[in-house]
């Protein structure tokens, strides 16, 4: 670059007293601005750039009804109610809530999956086979062995300081382990006491 | 001594593949970007497993804070007339005595996309602010919680209204993670309300966990 000057008459052939030599221009930019700015911009929609669209969890309600034949039934031996508690506390029953709380248990969100898959196992392997529900999923082009976990429910039940995020979670769980009757129901009393005096201890 | 001569290196180097790159990263990300749009409330959505993404069309956005405070919001892909009849329709439905210039600023918030989150009591005066302002204003939730005294009903109801005979409106709660559960069941009792049972939370992308049922069904091919 720095070949523009000097070398006037130290090389070459000489030319005339009038005739000018051209001068070569180098061909060279510099580019460092045009990078500068280059990196700038890419920096600049790096951060204001959303790439991912949110997922979304879909989730149906079913209508509050009084009238008996209308409301979903589900079977004790199959049913596992998990309430929320505070500070990412899990609690869990089977079955009927028994009057003196006595198979009312603590657990946590990493516990809880295998609670879940036991359960599902255990209300798997006492099917009885059901010729209706065969039937039904005949009819649906699906295989019979999906009425194998029919009677399996998971009843939910978040109490007052259960934050959303457990409440997603939760929801999540039953996805995971492709538990396909779940319902979030309101919590009970007797629940909320149970609840508070295990979370006393 | 005859001396050694040492090339001079040049330090210059050919900037060109570098640029290169630079420029096509660049073009990707212009082309690949989509700005984010104004969040006046900031909302940490919990992760989920789902895989479904959220579908661009009509929605009655439920967004809860951190707070527990409810907010309202609608998003429109087509008709931009919705805005307004929903803010006609709450101050007639709700004789909240509102003058037109108000109505107006309302439906300009909604246009916007600024959640309004104020008991009914509260909006006139919210509404005395300019609706470019309203992404700065504090407020202080719409009330879920009193069963008697639901106010997002109402607020459901007129956006219900607003969309009749459009197909596919959604209803998306995006909600906080540390906000309480009540709340969201009140949210929930509001939809109740008004005969929907169809939601969509919003969440952030999560891999289903290995070894479990899930991450097994979704790694058989789908037989669809």
């Amino acid at each position: 670059m720095a070949s523009i000057e000097g070398g006037g008459d130290s090389g070459g052939h000489k030319k005339g007293p009038g005739v000018k030599k051209a001068k070569k221009l180098s061909t060279r930019v510099d580019m460092t601005p045009m990078v500068d700015l280059g990196f700038l911009l890419i920096t600049f929609f790096i951060f204001t750039t959303t790439m991912s669209t949110p997922n979304t969890v879909n989730l149906n309600m079913p209508k509050d009804t009084d009238k008996e034949d209308e409301q979903t039934k589900a079977k004790q031996s199959g049913a596992l109610t998990i309430m929320l508690g505070k500070d990412n506390h899990v609690f869990y029953y089977e079955g009927e809530l028994a009057p003196d709380g006595s198979n009312f248990k603590s657990s946590n969100f990493k516990e809880i999956r295998d609670v879940i898959i036991n359960k599902k196992k255990s209300v798997m392997d006492r099917y009885y086979p059901d010729p209706k529900c065969e039937e039904k999923m005949k009819a649906e082009n699906k295989p019979a062995s999906d009425c194998r976990d029919q009677d399996f429910v998971v009843v939910i039940k978040p109490d007052a300081e259960a934050t959303y995020r457990n409440t997603v979670d939760i929801l999540d769980e039953m996805t995971i382990n492709q538990a396909k009757r779940y319902a979030l129901v309101k919590i009970s009393d007797t629940e909320k006491m149970l609840i508070k005096a295990t979370e006393g201890n | 001594m005859p001396s050694v001569k040492i090339p001079k290196k040049s330090t210059d180097t050919d900037m060109t593949p570098f640029v290169d790159v630079a420029f096509l990263i660049l073009s990707f990300f212009m082309l690949a970007t989509k700005f984010k749009p104004p969040e006046p409330v900031e909302v940490k959505t919990p992760n989920s497993v789902s895989a479904d993404k959220l579908k661009e069309s009509d929605a009655i956005w439920i967004t809860i804070d951190k707070d527990s405070k409810v907010y309202f919001s609608v998003s429109v892909k087509g008709d931009k007339g919705v805005f307004k009849t929903i803010a006609e329709g709450i101050n007639t439905n709700r004789n909240l005595n509102l003058t037109p210039a108000e109505v107006t600023n309302l439906g300009t918030t909604l246009a916007l996309s600024f959640p309004v989150g104020v008991p009914f009591a509260g909006l006139k005066q919210l509404l005395a602010r300019p609706p470019q302002e309203m992404g700065n204003v504090a407020q202080p939730g719409i009330p879920v919680l009193d069963t008697l005294n639901n106010e997002l009903i109402w607020w459901l109801a007129e956006a219900k209204k607003s969309f009749a005979g459009k197909k596919g409106v959604l209803f998306l709660i995006k909600g906080d993670g540390i906000s309480k559960f009540p709340t969201f069941e009140g949210v929930v009792n509001a939809l109740k309300k008004n005969e929907e049972f169809k939601y969509n939370l919003i969440t952030s992308p999560e891999d289903a966990p290995a070894g479990s049922a899930l991450a097994e069904v979704r790694s058989k091919p789908s037989t669809e």
